[in-house]
């Protein structure tokens, strides 16, 4: 019995080490990549030039890159793109998706399983290679080469918002439905005064997936806004001009990654629930 | 189409919500019914617009030969789709996706080890956690520029090699034959976090009293792994396991940003988009896109008859 339990004892003792160390193992492989582009956006150009990729820089706090990054490389315009679409594709995707979610879980009308199905049909189609014929459409609209094909296609190909307001709209009870309705409200009020102040922990998940979704976007401004950049394109510009200046791309990476980091460490719970239910769907 | 719906039921709503109360006007009644469609007015008028025409454009210009600006727009039968299944510089490239398809079994494996490992108490583990997760949030571009940096020569992976003497290291990307091993690497760092996240959640909600139980019948952690935790979460990995398919049939970013799909890194996405934006064959793009499509729809039709209710609960 003695022996049992200390070979137990021994064995358990081993196995936290080995828990440990390779919990230790990830993390360096996580950092490690991000960390050297740290390191290198401190450096000034000859310095990158002599030093190896985990030299410390010779001074923490030449921000020149930064500057460089930031006012030649487009980073301004981008962050300022950025967040004018993020303000209107996410009013324009909690506006329209809390209404239609309103209307299928609270209404009976005719079509109701074919305008379900269009939108479950919707998530199977994958989304980059159907721009060879979107391109088309927002081309006919007049609208190729405009913020507004952005914030139009980020309202409009929306489908998982709609459904994780529909999930949490069923959580509201009809009951007080009823009781707006007896006092003589409409539709219209019981939805906007009732239905959308309910909804904000739902409206809260949709703004950060949908935001972090919109921050990362990559092909669709590339594709429909080639003249101006956004956080993705201008720093995807960077590999022309600074091809050879790895210390201000570098810099411009960490740039983008930073917004990230904080909302990630500030949002975590609601980050981690809403990114697997849309994941999951 | 909204006209037609006025004349019917109006039987439901009656004994509905709405109960009989009376007095409502005519014109009222008319409103109220219209009022459903109104909610959804934007939203199906978007998902048309955006997706559905489009889609059926697509299928469209797939027969035809058109270049994306001319106002005519040749009929040619199925010769776009014979071309996509024939000419091997376009169906060959599906041969790419078995990289990250391969890299996609390392990601669940090294997901599912450290989901495992932090559903016990674990110190700092909220800290593990955020860590493994984070790369999953970090902008795309941002990544590719990342692992530039890490694989460019005399980078941060060949000073690392270097330390444990291996001075001679390859091309990570500019040599064919390894550069699509780099690509699908840095997918694995990209998505793994999100497995993690799943399988962790999966975990989680499986109750902790059966381990308790088995605990006392004196069942090791490596029986109560295949006792306990992988029936729990067998079908977040079936469900893993078919997005891993869908995946990598359609990756694109990481290869187009780092490479642009130079040095045999092209996947079926880029040729597409290249098809159709660069060289402006749309009716061929269409194509392909169609077929890209209907590859997606088989998976997404097999995952639901073999995981019909695929929800996850999480904790």
């Amino acid at each position: 019995m003695s022996t049992a339990l200390s070979r137990s004892r021994v064995g358990s003792a081993a196995s936290t080490t080995v828990k440990y160390v390779s919990l230790v193992v990830a993390v360096v492989i996580t950092l490690v990549p991000l960390s050297v582009l740290v390191l290198a956006s401190f450096k000034t150009s000859t310095e990158f030039g002599q030093t190896g990729p985990f030299d410390l820089p010779a001074s923490w706090f030449n921000f020149d890159n930064y500057v460089e990054a930031f006012q030649k490389g487009g980073m301004v315009e981008g962050f300022i793109n950025t967040s004018i679409i993020l303000l209107f594709s996410l009013a324009g995707t909690i506006v329209i998706g809390t209404m239609a979610a309103y209307a299928i879980d609270r209404f009976n009308f005719r079509g109701k399983p074919l305008i379900v199905g269009l939108f479950l049909v919707a998530t199977l189609i994958p989304g980059v290679t159907s721009q060879v014929a979107t391109f088309q459409i927002i081309n006919g609209l007049g609208l190729y080469n405009s913020m507004a094909a952005l914030i139009l296609l980020f309202m409009g190909t929306d489908i998982i918002s709609i459904y994780i307001f529909i999930q949490f709209m069923q959580s509201i009870p009809t009951s007080l439905d009823e009781a707006a309705m007896i006092d003589g409200a409409n539709r219209w009020t019981i939805y906007w005064r009732v239905i959308l102040p309910l909804l904000r922990p739902a409206i809260a998940t949709v703004v950060i997936v949908k935001g972090i979704a919109i921050y990362n976007e990559f092909y669709l401004p590339f594709l429909y806004w080639p003249s101006q950049g956004t956080i993705s394109t201008s720093l995807f510009r960077f590999k022309g001009p600074f091809g050879a200046h790895w210390e201000i791309i570098a810099a411009g990476t960490v740039l983008v990654i930073i917004p990230t980091l904080i909302a990630f460490v500030f949002l975590q719970r609601f980050i981690y629930r809403g990114l697997v239910q849309g994941a999951v769907k | 189409m909204v006209a037609i719906t006025q004349s019917t039921p109006r039987a439901p709503r009656r004994r509905g919500r709405r109960g009989s109360h009376s007095g409502v006007p005519a014109g009222r009644g008319v409103f109220a019914r219209l009022t459903p469609y109104l909610f959804l007015l934007v939203a199906v008028g978007l998902l048309l617009l955006l997706t559905y025409l489009p889609a059926a454009n697509m299928l469209w210009y797939s027969l035809t030969d058109w270049d994306g600006l001319d106002l005519e727009k040749n009929f040619v039968g199925i010769d776009n789709y014979v071309q996509v299944f024939t000419n091997p510089q376009i169906f060959g490239v599906f041969g790419v996706s078995l990289y990250y398809f391969a890299g996609s079994f390392v990601q669940m494996a090294i997901a599912l080890y450290f989901a495992a490992l932090l559903s016990y108490r674990t110190r700092f583990s909220n800290f593990f956690r955020g860590v493994l997760f984070f790369p999953y949030l970090i902008n795309g571009v941002a990544i590719g520029f990342v692992f530039l940096y890490l694989f460019q020569p005399g980078g941060t992976l060949d000073t690392v090699l270097a330390w444990v003497g291996l001075s001679d290291p390859p091309q990570w990307l500019g040599d064919p034959d390894i550069a699509n091993y780099s690509l699908a690497a840095t997918s694995v760092w990209r998505y793994t976090g999100l497995n993690f996240v799943l399988f962790l959640g999966a975990i989680q909600s499986i109750p902790g009293e059966l381990y308790e139980a088995a605990e006392i019948d004196g069942a090791n952690r490596w029986q109560q792994f295949w006792a306990l935790t992988f029936p729990g979460i067998r079908r977040i990995i079936g469900l893993s396991f078919i997005l891993a398919i869908a995946g990598s049939l359609s990756v694109f970013e990481i290869p187009f940003i780092m490479t642009g799909g130079a040095n045999g890194t092209s996947t079926f996405v880029i040729q597409t988009l290249q098809t159709a934006f660069s060289f402006r064959q749309v009716g061929l793009a269409s194509a392909m896109a169609i077929v890209l499509l209907a590859i997606v729809l088989v998976v997404t039709f097999i995952q639901r008859k073999i995981f019909p209710d695929e929800k996850v609960e999480l904790s």
